[in-house]
């Protein structure tokens, strides 16, 4: 059986729901673009020009929700399948997006080419994570490149596919272009996606010009979107967590309606970062428990409206790679694979999603991989009778040579990489390597390991093209060379 | 207790009815407006805030305690007007162009009200020459930038650049805030200050304004 972690009863999901719809047909949304303001009007939403507020109807969000896929799949730059968003299926994919890179002396500073492509590298042998993220911004190129850069370093060192999203809409058309290099054409990248992008409506109940546009380009090309509403319990959501999910809800589905409408059948992930605000320290705790229980309980309604999810969880508030940066991470780990999210946004991000690790990459690796068996759960294999067994056991005395046993321990075992300790040795030496150090050794050691993916010559060179050109556009002649970076 | 003590503690309980009342009463009492203001109604806040940064209180408590500072205000603003009593200080405060976070800048925006400041919040996504505009056009003398984003943090400098540009940088000082900001990066881009919370920003402004 696998285990399954609900927060919410199925009647409370039900009446969230229906809380949700009757917010969209009452209250609505504000949609600031003229073009599905008039779409949405032809199809029998109120709209209020001079707000631009649109209230809509059971019928238009119940067709949203007939034509939205109830499950799809990303394919890496080989064309070959990495994820199945169906029956539940769980997978992981760093946190993004952070401002700082925490190296291996617990500094922060400012991220550069060399430690994306060094991120990009090591993702390639991060096994228990299942696609890229753009997980930090380079600070060597110009912002105006900042997002298409980060995809391009994704595409040119990684083969996984990628969760990243624009800073503006300009970079749309770049990110997009290089997608079609890699599949080689625009019908081919819609038959196998290679990315996600991340689609924000802003909290309270608006969808800025910017962030539709953004979304209405990812439907038009069925490049899947991920919805993140992004409440703060008591700031600008309910204090209560029943009433955040309302107002989650309400966002989701929105967002849901406008990529249905632009373009029916437009693959979304039902996502969240629904998030305590601390009224202490004026900060908003991705890794309060509360937190964790929203991207469950987002993802339960996500699921009771068929469809696959996503949540910001499995990471940390820490600033360092500490106790509670393992805590925050390993139990968002679990109680995100339990909850059955499709794509789990967190391992490798600390401090309030500011920063990022490469060393809590590699330990976020193995929180990962734990969650992920224990979300298997517990399954009989050839263990009932259970008595020949046990008589092979009294008569030899132990099990450790039982075909039994050489049969299914690698399988029913999980063994971790050296970050983790079960050796029982590090105790009786009298200066044990750190969490740190040991994460650090295993960060060197999958570098020197790194294969290339085998990306064809004239893709590669067709990547740069684009790059360099985009990047001349914005008045940089000169992207960092990868030789000074490697 | 004095009227102005019962004023400042009606402030620290976050009561707007009581914390008018005892402003109209004050004023019956023929007390200064400065005074009503200085040693009532922002002695009150004072103390909010350093509890609240003492961890003792929560957001809550200082936002209602801003709130009873308002409805005190009200009832003073018409003396404080008349006497030519100004405010605690202008400042014009808005996210740069390109951002849309403004979730922190309004909470700055909550506090400096609270703690008697004159606010002029233009918003968010706004072009570097109307921060300039609207700073001279409300006499204002500092302009508060925020930025969420690295790809917008560069605007903080344009508008900086074109405040010297103007010949303005000695009138209006500058100071920055959000999470991809640090003193190190307010230094380098030359502006006059950087707070890394609401509650600092408050305690940094007003060392400003001496
Ligand atoms: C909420 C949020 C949003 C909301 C914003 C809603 C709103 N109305 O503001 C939404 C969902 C719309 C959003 C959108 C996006 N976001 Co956003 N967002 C956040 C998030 C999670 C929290 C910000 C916040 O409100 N914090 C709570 C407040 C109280 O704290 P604060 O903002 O830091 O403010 C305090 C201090 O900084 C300071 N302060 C702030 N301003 C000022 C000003 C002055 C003068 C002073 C003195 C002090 C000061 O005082 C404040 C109060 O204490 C941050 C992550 C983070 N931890 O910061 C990401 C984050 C900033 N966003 C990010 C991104 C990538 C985006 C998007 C590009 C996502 C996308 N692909 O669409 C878009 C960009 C939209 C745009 N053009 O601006 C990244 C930035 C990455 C980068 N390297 O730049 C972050 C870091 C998250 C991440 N790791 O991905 N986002």
């Amino acid at each position: 059986m696998k285990p399954t972690l609900h927060f919410l009863s199925d009647s409370l999901a039900q009446q969230i729901i229906d809380e949700a719809f009757h917010t969209l047909c009452t209250l609505g949304i504000e949609i600031q673009d003229n073009t599905l303001l008039s779409l949405l009007a032809e199809r029998g939403a109120t709209v209020k020009k001079e707000s631009s507020r649109v209230i809509f109807t059971e019928d238009i969000i119940n067709n949203a929700l007939k034509d939205v896929p109830s499950t799809f799949c990303l394919y890496d730059i080989h064309g070959h399948q990495t994820h199945d968003f169906s029956h539940a299926n769980v997978h992981f994919t760093p946190g993004s997006s952070a401002l700082h890179i925490t190296d291996k002396e617990g500094i922060k500073r400012k991220p550069m080419t060399a430690d994306y492509i060094q991120y990009v590298k090591l993702m390639t042998r991060m096994d228990h994570i299942a696609s890229q993220s753009t997980a930090f911004v380079p600070d060597d190129v110009n912002e105006q490149i900042a997002d298409s850069y980060r995809l391009y370093l994704s595409l040119m060192f990684g083969s996984k596919p990628v969760v990243t999203g624009t800073f503006s809409e300009k970079s749309f058309d770049i990110m997009k272009s290089m997608q079609i290099v890699i599949r080689g054409s625009e019908v081919a990248l819609a038959e196998k996606p290679l990315t996600i992008f991340t689609c924000c409506p802003n909290t309270p109940f608006k969808w800025t010009d910017e962030t539709i546009t953004v979304l209405t380009a990812c439907a038009k090309a069925s490049i899947p979107i991920e919805l993140v509403s992004v409440p703060m319990t008591g700031f600008i959501s309910p204090v209560t967590l029943a009433g955040t999910l309302i107002l989650h809800t309400v966002e989701n589905l929105s967002g849901l309606i406008l990529s249905q409408i632009v373009n029916p059948g437009t693959p979304v992930l039902y996502g969240g970062c629904a998030s305590v605000y601390d009224m202490r320290h004026s900060t908003m705790s991705m890794g309060a428990v509360e937190s964790m229980m929203l991207a469950c309980g987002s993802a339960q309604i996500g699921q009771t409206l068929g469809l696959p999810t996503q949540a910001y969880i499995a990471l940390s508030d820490s600033a360092h790679l500490d106790a509670q940066a393992g805590m925050e991470t390993g139990m968002g780990a679990v109680m995100a694979a339990t909850a059955g999210i499709s794509n789990i946004s967190g391992p490798g991000i600390h401090d309030f999603l500011n920063s990022f690790s490469l060393e809590k990459l590699i330990l976020d690796n193995e929180s990962c991989a734990m969650a992920l068996r224990a979300a298997k759960g517990i399954e009989p294999k050839e263990d009932f009778p259970a008595i020949p067994l046990f008589e092979e056991l009294l008569k030899e005395t132990h099990l450790l040579i039982s075909d039994h046993t050489r049969r299914h321990f690698k399988k029913e075992i999980l063994f971790p990489g050296p970050v983790i300790d079960r050796s029982n040795s590090l105790t009786r030496t009298a200066s044990p390597p750190t969490l740190m150090e040991r994460a650090h050794s295993e960060v060197r050691r999958h570098l020197h390991a790194y294969e290339a993916p085998a990306l064809a010559e004239d893709k590669r060179q067709e990547l740069m093209r684009l790059m360099k050109a985009e990047a001349a556009r914005h008045g940089q002649e000169h992207l960092p060379n990868f030789s000074d970076t490697e | 207790m004095n009227i102005l003590q019962k004023l400042s503690e009606a402030i620290q309980q976050g009561d707007d009815r009581l914390a008018a009342s005892a402003t109209q009463k004050a004023i019956e009492q023929q007390l200064q407006a400065a005074e009503i203001l200085n040693n009532g109604l922002i002695a009150g806040m004072d103390i909010i805030g350093q509890r609240f940064r003492d961890m003792e209180i929560f957001l809550p408590d200082v936002l209602m305690a801003a709130r009873a500072m308002h409805a005190g205000m009200d009832v003073l603003k018409p003396l404080l007007l008349q006497a030519g009593v100004e405010s605690r200080g202008k400042i014009i405060l808005g996210t740069v162009k390109g951002d849309l976070h403004d979730i922190g800048k309004n909470l700055v925006a909550i506090m400096l009200k609270g703690a008697g400041f004159e606010i002029f919040d233009l918003g968010v996504d706004v072009e570097a020459g109307r921060f300039i505009d609207a700073a001279v056009k409300e006499k204002a003398s500092i302009i508060g930038l925020s930025a969420l984003l690295t790809t917008t943090m560069p605007a903080m400098k344009e508008i900086i650049d074109l405040l010297k540009e103007r010949g303005l940088s000695d009138q209006i000082k500058i100071i920055v805030g959000g999470a991809p900001l640090s003193q190190e990066s307010a230094n380098t881009m030359g502006a006059n200050s950087y707070a890394k919370d609401a509650a600092s920003a408050v305690e940094t402004i007003k060392a400003m304004m001496v």
